[in-house]
């Protein structure tokens, strides 16, 4: 029993966090800055916070992740950080040649006040940008939000720095969210499918699920480009999905360059997934096309063909805001019963009542913590268990120690493979989906028959 | 010489033997604003010295981040409680950083050691409380006099330095311990295993051998590590000093003031394993008995696995191999070990070598061998390749670079799964480095594409 250490008897703790359902903010702007073509992001603080943020970026995607530190020593902690950030530029244009910079702020700097936009314009004026070459960024101390608030930051830094007004195109801006590479292809296969041209930003397809070729490149074919960034604030509207991760983008497009935004879920499960492609169908002023209708109507017809493995089932998460949403309204429409929700995340009062609101019918023991962390959670199972678990890697303690089947999904993902490439996204990121929950909840059904009930069809 | 942009200011952290410069390494400095270097700051080298103390209290001082990256992330193995595979942290928010955090350590520190009783606590400084000023020792000492276990602080904040000063912070922590604890029943001939963290189970090997010969080990410092056995270490006689100096700083202080002797060992290889059990023998050589038993030990345990080794030699025989890792006394053991699978290192680096190091390892090395201190990816991959590297052995960072490249890779950082220590652990390397180097992958990444 790993975590032999937890009782279920809840006490209140106002000082201490235990075993965390989030992480700190600029890991989430660095993996934003990662979905811009030719960027380097750029950690101004001291050289542990990149490298556990690249260790642990790169365990979850198994691919090289670059980044740069300002390796801020007691000097600069004393005297500022600009000589730092300033010899960082130089260095950095020097050697490693990226096309923009992507400097996001720490705890550290961020307390000693570093001003970057006075560094950075600095810098423009000593002539240390190379002609071309863009730095921008984003102030993301680690002491408030969580990563996916970081992530958001830095998305809207893109649209705050290079997005420009112009004559409207007929381009959709699709704010992913804190989503995987994967994701975000089919987010944007979609919007492809019904004839629609988009800007998709950040894009990280490409460059953290990237081919074996044998050349290894330090800036890989992926992400979205400084020009169409600009181009973004000429389009006709646009979509940012997850209220937390994107919505400060979408809303500051819409204030910077008057480019109407709608605010969705995460297009996770049928209904959300529906209403991402009827926004999308009415911005554009496009219809759905049949190849579209026909995966809609497949993920139908799976949920019909497994309702009854599914039903009633007790269902534990742990994830990101905007994750929770989105996956609560699918497992609802799957008529399971997600009870427990942690989210690290200080996501606010509204997020709570929209989850709330959501659950409203699932169980007589709903429980919903914002923030919260994993031992609260697991405090919750041992009052009473649930049917299946959902979370990142780290929730694997839990379902060890209480034997509960488990899915994987959210951020970290240490030990198996899949997020990179299938999405969960879209209708067919709702099959996929549907299937680890099957798998899940079936092999423990398998496993747990005797040899009378073990039944060749189930 | 090269055929990479370098920064002036790196030129001299870089040595390619076969330009024929003068070998003067510039190393143990710390890493230029703007590279992307791989190494880790002063919490990390803290952290990793102390996280196997499985019984002990590891509390984080600071926003969540430093105590969400090291998570039950390195795989030091416990035998017995688990304790330290838990993450605390006092998730310091923005009211913490302008009023301070000491009241919330204290009340933190007060519920955890409540509710776990451990055998002492430690206290983590980030970054920020080394801004902000909170005086941790203070709430440390209140805490220690009210709890009645001992609760160490350390100054780990992340900006004061390079990781090895996070290794002294660490060995200051362990120091507050030594001295405290019981020894009545502790022979003459026994030892401290220092700088080892029972990745993979290798602290259980190693101490197995000295068992073995008759050497009792007193504490392993600090793999599958319990405070108790911290508190009577001075009761040894010597301190056995693994790694490229983690732990050296302790090993010091205990010379100091419980004047016991240190000496150092590597049990990468079957040269440097030998050499180290021979070594301690050599320290007891008024107990023959340990010599005799030493050399059965290491006559069997050589002969068990050569048969395989030699088979692999074989089919490695001319390999190349690229070794960048964290210590440089590492990669002394690596060149050797390497060599006795018919390898030939290519390159040769690490992030925290000192001049010392550099001038062994030049040493060790063949001519035209490139040796780099503090490197950054680009320069990894370019001499990785220019080189004809067949294999790179690094940290989970360089792992995703190596396979890009279409090369083998051996992780001999916290990520082993296996023991790659001792003479087992031999085998091991030899078989996980034949089995990446031959995989019928590499293959395939030459004809992947569909030009050809």
């Amino acid at each position: 029993m790993l975590l032999r250490h937890t009782t279920a008897d809840i006490k209140e703790r106002k000082a201490l966090t235990v075993n965390p359902a989030k992480t700190c903010q600029p890991i989430g702007a660095m993996y934003a800055a990662l979905g811009i073509h030719g960027c380097l992001p750029h950690s101004h603080g001291s050289q542990g916070c990149y490298a556990y943020h690249r260790s642990t970026l790169t365990r979850h995607y198994k691919e090289p992740v670059m980044a740069a530190t300002s390796a801020f020593t007691e000097g600069a902690s004393v005297f500022g950080g600009q000589a730092n950030l300033l010899q960082a530029i130089d260095n950095i244009f020097t050697v490693y040649e990226p096309e923009v910079i992507a400097v996001h702020t720490t705890c550290l700097s961020e307390t000693i006040g570093d001003d970057i936009p006075q560094i950075v314009n600095k810098a423009k004026a000593d002539g240390r940008i190379p002609e071309g070459k863009y730095v921008f960024h984003a102030n993301t101390p680690s002491y408030v939000g969580s990563h996916v608030t970081g992530f958001a930051s830095m998305t809207k830094a893109m649209v705050d720095y290079f997005a420009e007004s112009g004559p409207r195109s007929r381009t959709i801006n699709l704010i992913p969210g804190f989503v995987e590479p994967a994701d975000m292809t089919e987010i944007r296969r979609l919007a492809t499918e019904m004839g629609i041209s988009a800007i998709l930003f950040p894009d990280t397809a490409r460059v953290l699920n990237g081919p074996l070729t044998g050349k290894y490149r330090m800036f890989p074919e992926g992400g979205v480009t400084i020009d169409q960034l600009r181009q973004s604030g000429a389009s006709v509207g646009s979509i940012a999905l997850g209220a937390l991760a994107s919505a400060p983008a979408g809303l500051a497009m819409d204030a910077k360059c008057k480019v109407p935004c709608a605010v969705l879920n995460l297009p996770i499960g049928l209904h959300d997934t529906d209403l991402f492609v009827d926004t999308l169908r009415r911005m554009a002023g496009v219809n759905v096309p049949e190849t579209i209708d026909l995966e809609r109507g497949q993920l139908v017809d799976a949920i019909s063909d497994w309702h009854p493995y599914l039903y009633g089932k007790r269902v534990g998460l742990v994830g990101d805001p905007d994750q929770l949403l989105a996956l609560s309204r699918f497992l609802t429409a799957l008529d399971m019963r997600p009870v427990y929700l942690v989210t690290g995340s200080p996501a606010g009062k509204k997020f709570e009542e929209q989850l709330r609101e959501t659950l409203a019918d699932a169980g007589d023991d709903l429980r919903i913590a914002v923030p919260g962390d994993m031992f609260l959670f697991h405090q919750w199972i041992k009052e009473r268990s649930v049917d299946l678990l959902m979370g990142n890697t780290y929730l694997k303690y839990i379902a060890r120690d209480e034997d509960i089947p488990f899915v994987r999904c959210g951020f970290p993902i240490l030990d198996r493979m899949g997020h990179s490439y299938f999405p969960t996204v879209g209708y067919r990121g709702a099959l996929r989906l549907l299937e680890k929950m099957l798998d899940a909840v079936l092999d423990r059904k398998e496993r747990d028959s005797s040899d009378i009930e073990f039944e060749l069809v189930l | 010489m090269t055929s990479i942009p370098l920064l002036r200011e790196r030129e001299k952290q870089i040595h390619d033997k076969a330009g024929g410069a003068p070998f003067e390494m510039a190393c143990d400095r710390h890493s230029l604003a703007g590279s992307v270097s791989q190494r880790a700051c002063v919490f990390c080298g803290s952290r990793v010295v102390l996280y196997p103390i499985a019984d002990a209290l590891h509390l984080v001082h600071g926003p969540i981040g430093c105590a969400a990256y090291t998570w039950d992330i390195r795989g030091a193995l416990s035998s017995g409680p688990q304790l330290h595979r838990m993450s605390f942290s006092t998730d310091l928010g923005e009211r913490e950083v302008i009023f301070g955090g000491e009241k919330r350590l204290y009340k933190a520190l007060t519920e955890l050691i409540a509710a776990y009783r451990p055998k002492a606590a430690f206290v983590y400084s980030t970054c920020i409380v080394g801004i902000i000023g909170d005086d941790v020792a203070a709430v440390c000492r209140r805490v220690e006099k009210e709890q009645a276990i001992p609760v160490l602080p350390v100054h780990s904040e992340g900006f004061k330095g390079t990781k090895k000063d996070g290794y002294k912070a660490a060995c200051d922590a362990l120091f507050g311990l030594v001295g405290t604890g019981d020894t009545t029943d502790i022979a003459p001939v026994s030892i401290n295993i220092l700088g080892e963290f029972n990745i993979g189970g290798e602290a259980w090997l190693i101490r197995r051998y000295y068992e073995q010969m008759g050497v009792q080990v007193v504490s392993v410092l600090t793999g599958d590590g319990r405070v108790d056995d911290v508190r009577r270490a001075h009761g040894a006689t010597l301190n056995v000093v693994q790694c490229s100096g983690a732990m050296t700083f302790l090993a010091e202080q205990m010379q100091a003031r419980f004047g016991i002797p240190y000496i150092r060992a590597s049990y990468f290889g079957l040269e440097d394993t030998a050499k180290a059990l021979y070594d301690v023998a050599a320290h007891f050589s008024d107990h023959p008995d340990v010599r005799a038993r030493t050399e059965t030990l290491v006559r069997e345990a050589v002969a068990a696995v050569m048969p395989e080794l030699r088979r692999i030699r074989a089919v490695l025989e001319g390999k190349c191999a690229a070794v960048y890792v964290g210590g440089a006394f590492k990669v002394f053991s690596l060149i050797k070990a390497l060599r006795l699978i018919g390898m030939r290192v290519v390159l040769a680096g690490s992030q925290t070598g000192n001049a010392d190091d550099y001038a062994h390892m030049r040493a060790l090395c063949d001519p035209d061998t490139v040796i780099l201190d503090d490197a950054n990816p680009l320069e990894l991959s370019r001499f990785v390749v220019e080189k004809g590297a067949d294999l790179f052995i690094g940290g989970v960072k360089e792992r995703p670079i190596a396979y890009k490249l279409g090369l083998g890779f051996c992780d001999h950082n916290h990520e082993r799964k296996t023991p790659l220590a001792g003479f087992e652990g031999m085998r091991n390397f030899a078989r996980e480095v034949h089995l990446s180097v031959t995989s019928p992958v590499w293959e395939i990444v030459k004809q992947s594409s569909f030009k050809c």
